[in-house]
């Protein structure tokens, strides 16, 4: 029984590594969406270091919990273009004729999508917490975790929306329906607290304002606090659950 | 030897099998039964249901009811994704990366050794674009490509939805010699076409007709009850007799 399920593991396993190779593979060979991927995040951090050049202390608070919206913003329209192309081009149908496995397609695609997010937090970490002088009291290396789960995060919404759209046209569409109401009301613009009561209890249902409660964590107090373990729970429950939603939408059978 | 009870089993079996699409049966109740080792041409005119059988047999085709048993399994079993080999009319390859990283990545998916690549790139005449990015070859160049992906794993059942459309005289003889030699070495194919002239490769024919199928016959027996050795003839005259008739 346990040789049985480690031979299905393996077989898991290898195909997932072999969908992780394939899909990196097809991001090098476009190094300019790397490139946007890589340099937008720095030049809007450092943007926003000059528009606050004057109150440095509230360019600490602004430019900590913007460093979890590059991640969701990038992998929802990386993922949802990718996985689109994937459903029009026949290669979807194609991959799930094969003995594939749906978890291991879209582990290959967490794996490349959330290194390619490790790559672009440690670009605009570097630079924000070098050259930019911007303070953040937790640990460096929470701050990339929590973007990593958000990139997840944003792999599942654009799985999602890839689902609901025709062309690239519409899914590009998804992405202010999606992303921009999280945006207006994570706590960015105002704290959560401070909203009227409707739209607290609407942030609270959005995974961005856990992700954003907990970049102001990190930018407030020194080491890990319960509540910062809370919201990173609740930001990987909801990446889970996207990408869970995701895949009920990756149907062997089409009409 | 499960094997061995198979082998004279039919490579598929369809009984009464119809398939609905957005709320419009488009196949109604077909039955025939395809024996192994043999090229079955599918022809017919576009629309006809050609892809939608094609879609059915491979077990990607939702919403089919009847039977339908593809190497003694029903169509779709887990069992059968190693065993049949499947290549879309718009070839379903990945046009960012190269050659043989599309073939290595289904090689993975499948199990095959990534020693299989090389025999098979040089079975399809692509020995010397292996490293060449898909997108920048051309389109028979490109077919080949989706056609090496089906036959990763030596598939029993191979389908082909009109691998030889559009492509040069040369290259689709060239092809033709390939099928039959893959029928030769025992795996079944089912092939379609909306060319007539194509049928005089094929071991046997199905002739359909808006998701009916018209004829089952061999090429030789379809010409001789048509009294005509042009198949594209023949073709027409038996779907204007049958549809006279209907």
């Amino acid at each position: 029984m346990l040789k049985l399920l480690g031979q299905a593991g393996e077989r898991v396993m290898s195909q997932t590594l072999a969908t992780a190779r394939r899909v990196m593979s097809q991001l090098r060979h476009d190094p300019r969406t790397i490139a946007l991927v890589l340099v937008v995040p720095c030049v809007l951090m450092t943007t926003l270091r000059f528009v606050y050049d004057h109150h440095l202390r509230v360019f600490d608070q602004a430019g900590t919990p913007l460093l979890a919206v590059f991640p969701l913003a990038t992998m929802f329209v990386v993922s949802s273009v990718a996985v689109l192309r994937e459903r029009r081009n026949g290669t979807l149908e194609r991959l799930l004729t094969t003995p594939i496995s749906r978890l291991a397609l879209l582990g290959g695609y967490a794996i490349a999508f959330a290194l390619l997010a490790t790559v672009q937090a440690i670009s605009v970490c570097a630079l924000a917490l070098g050259p930019l002088d911007l303070h953040v009291a937790g640990p460096t290396a929470m701050v990339l975790v929590l973007c990593v789960a958000i990139a997840i995060l944003g792999m599942g919404l654009g799985l999602l929306a890839s689902a609901f759209a025709q062309t690239e046209f519409q899914v590009v569409q998804f992405f202010p329906a999606a992303i921009y109401p999280q945006m207006l009301l994570a706590g960015l613009l105002v704290a959560r607290q401070r909203m009227p009561g409707v739209l607290h209890a609407i942030s609270d249902a959005m995974p961005l304002s856990y992700a954003v409660d907990a970049m102001h964590h990190l930018s407030h107090q020194h080491g890990v606090a319960p509540a910062l373990w809370g919201d990173l729970a609740i930001v990987v429950g909801f990446a889970v659950a996207s990408v869970a939603l995701g895949a009920v939408t990756l149907r062997r059978q089409t009409a | 030897m499960p094997l061995e009870i198979h082998q004279d089993a039919p490579a598929v079996e369809a009984e009464r099998l119809t398939v609905v699409r957005g709320g419009i049966e488009v196949l109604h109740g077909l039955s025939f039964t395809i024996i192994p080792g043999r090229i079955t041409g599918l022809l017919g005119p576009s629309g006809c249901g050609k892809t939608t059988l094609m879609r059915a047999l491979v077990g990607v085709q939702a919403r089919v009811s009847g039977r339908l048993e593809i190497l003694g399994e029903p169509a779709g079993a887990p069992a059968l994704r190693r065993r049949v080999g499947y290549m879309t009319q718009a070839p379903s390859v990945y046009g960012d990366i190269t050659v043989r990283a599309n073939l290595t990545y289904f090689a993975a998916l499948l199990g095959v050794p990534p020693a299989a690549i090389d025999p098979l790139l040089e079975t399809v005449d692509l020995g010397a674009e292996a490293h060449r990015r898909v997108d920048t070859l051309s389109g028979g160049q490109l077919t080949r490509v989706s056609l090496a992906c089906a036959l990763l794993g030596r598939p029993r059942l191979i389908v082909l939805d009109e691998p030889t459309v559009g492509l040069d005289p040369v290259l689709r003889k060239r092809l033709w010699d390939l099928f039959k030699e893959i029928a030769a070495g025992g795996a079944t194919l089912v092939v379609s076409s909306h060319v007539m002239d194509e049928a005089r490769h094929c071991d046997e024919l199905l002739l359909m007709r808006e998701g009916r199928i018209l004829i089952h016959d061999t090429p030789s027996a379809l010409a001789a009850r048509a009294g005509t050795d042009d198949l594209e003839h023949a073709f027409l005259t038996l779907i204007e007799s049958t549809g006279a008739s209907a």
